[in-house]
C-alpha cells in the first residue's frame, strides 16, 4: 500500500511547489523599506526648479510617491488611473519623476493631466536607489509619522486602487 | 592581410565600447573590491544578470555607485549593507544566511540526503528479495550444477 501512496504523496508536494512558483512573480520582489521612515531627499521641483521638496516637508500628511517618467510606457497605462484617484483627495500624491528630461515630463503632464500635487525631479537616478526603485512605475504610501507602509511595483490598476490603496490611505489617515 | 587586420580592429572596438567605460583605480585593492562587488550584486531589471554584466540603466547606476562608494573608502560589506538596506537580499547572488535565506541553503542538501537514503533503501530491499527468492530446493541444485558440471 505504501508502495503507492509515497509516490503520490511525493508527486502532490511537487505539484504543489510547482502551482506555487509559477504563481509568483518573480518583478515582485519583496521591499525592504517597509515599516522603515522614508528615504530622505532633497530634490527640485518640476514646475518651479528653483524650490526644493524633501520628505520633512510631508510630515503629519498621508502621502503617495509615485516613480514616473515619460519614456516609461506602463506609465502611460497607468496615468489615468492616477488621475483618477487624484480626483478623490484621499491623499498627497508626490511625483517622482525619474531620469527624465524636464521638457519630455512637462509635455507629458500637460498632454495627459496633472495627478500630482507635486512632481520632484531625479535626473541622475540616485534618489530612485535610496528608494530601491528597479522599475517604473511604482508607488509608495507613507504615513503620518513618514514610514513607508506600503509598495507597489509596476502600473496600478484599478483594482488595486479600490482594494488596496484607498482602504489603506483611509486607515493612515484614521492614525495619529 | 589588409583587410583581415582591419576587421580584428573592427571587432576589438566593439568589445572597448560594449557596456559602460570602465572605472579606473588607482589602488589594485580597490579595483579588485569593484570587481568582486559588480560581479555579486544581482541587476533588478534583468535578474539573471550581474551588474557587471548587465547593459540596463538600473545596473550603470548601482556601478556608478560602488565605485563612488569605493572612492569615499567604504569597504566591501559597507557597499552589500547599502544595497541590501535598498533592495532586500535579493540583490546579493551570495544571500546571508538567515531565517528568511535558510530554504534556500539548506534545501539542496535536504534533497540530497533524501535521495540518498531512497536510493540506500531501494539498494537494500533489492538485495533482500534477491536473497528471500532462492529456495534450498534449487540452491541444491545449483550447487549440484557446480561441483558435477551438467551431465544430462
Amino acid at each position: 500500500m505504501l508502495k503507492f501512496i509515497l509516490p503520490l504523496i511525493l508527486f502532490i508536494v511537487l505539484a504543489v511547489f510547482l502551482a506555487l512558483g509559477l504563481n509568483l512573480n518573480p518583478r515582485e520582489i519583496p521591499s525592504p523599506l517597509i515599516n522603515k521612515s522614508a528615504p530622505a531627499f532633497s530634490a527640485p521641483k518640476l514646475q518651479t526648479p528653483a524650490e526644493k521638496l524633501s520628505q520633512t516637508d510631508l510630515k503629519g500628511q498621508v502621502w503617495l510617491f509615485n516613480v514616473w517618467a515619460s519614456w516609461c510606457a506602463s506609465c502611460r497605462l497607468e496615468h489615468p488611473i492616477l488621475n483618477q484617484l487624484a480626483q478623490q483627495k484621499a491623499a498627497i500624491i508626490v511625483g517622482l519623476n525619474y531620469k527624465d528630461e524636464p521638457q519630455a515630463a512637462l509635455g507629458w503632464l500637460a498632454q495627459l493631466g496633472n495627478p500630482y500635487d507635486v512632481s520632484i525631479m531625479d535626473q541622475d537616478g540616485r534618489i530612485g536607489i535610496d528608494w530601491g526603485v528597479y522599475g517604473v512605475p511604482e508607488t509608495f504610501v507613507i504615513d503620518k509619522q513618514g514610514v513607508v507602509r506600503y509598495k507597489h511595483t509596476g502600473p496600478v490598476t484599478p483594482e488595486d486602487v479600490q482594494q488596496v490603496f484607498l482602504p489603506l490611505i483611509a486607515t493612515l489617515q484614521a492614525e495619529h | 592581410m589588409k583587410h583581415l587586420a582591419i576587421i580584428f580592429l573592427l571587432v576589438l572596438s566593439g568589445v572597448t565600447c560594449a557596456g559602460v567605460p570602465f572605472p579606473e583605480f588607482a589602488d589594485q585593492e580597490q579595483q579588485q573590491a569593484y570587481d568582486t562587488l559588480t560581479s555579486e550584486l544581482r541587476c533588478l531589471v534583468c535578474q539573471n544578470q550581474t551588474i557587471a554584466d548587465s547593459n540596463a540603466e538600473l545596473a550603470g547606476d548601482l556601478r556608478r555607485q560602488v565605485y563612488e562608494m569605493l572612492q569615499q573608502g567604504k569597504s566591501k560589506q559597507d557597499i552589500a549593507q547599502f544595497m541590501t538596506d535598498r533592495y532586500g537580499d535579493f540583490v546579493l547572488y551570495n544571500p546571508p544566511f538567515k531565517a528568511k535565506t535558510g530554504v534556500l541553503w539548506i534545501g539542496p542538501v535536504v534533497f540530497l540526503l533524501i535521495g540518498l537514503i531512497a536510493v540506500f533503501l531501494f539498494v537494500r530491499r533489492k538485495k533482500n528479495t534477491a536473497a528471500v527468492e532462492i529456495d534450498a530446493d534449487k540452491l541444491a541444485k545449483i550447487r549440484n550444477l557446480l561441483e558435477k558440471g551438467d551431465q544430462s
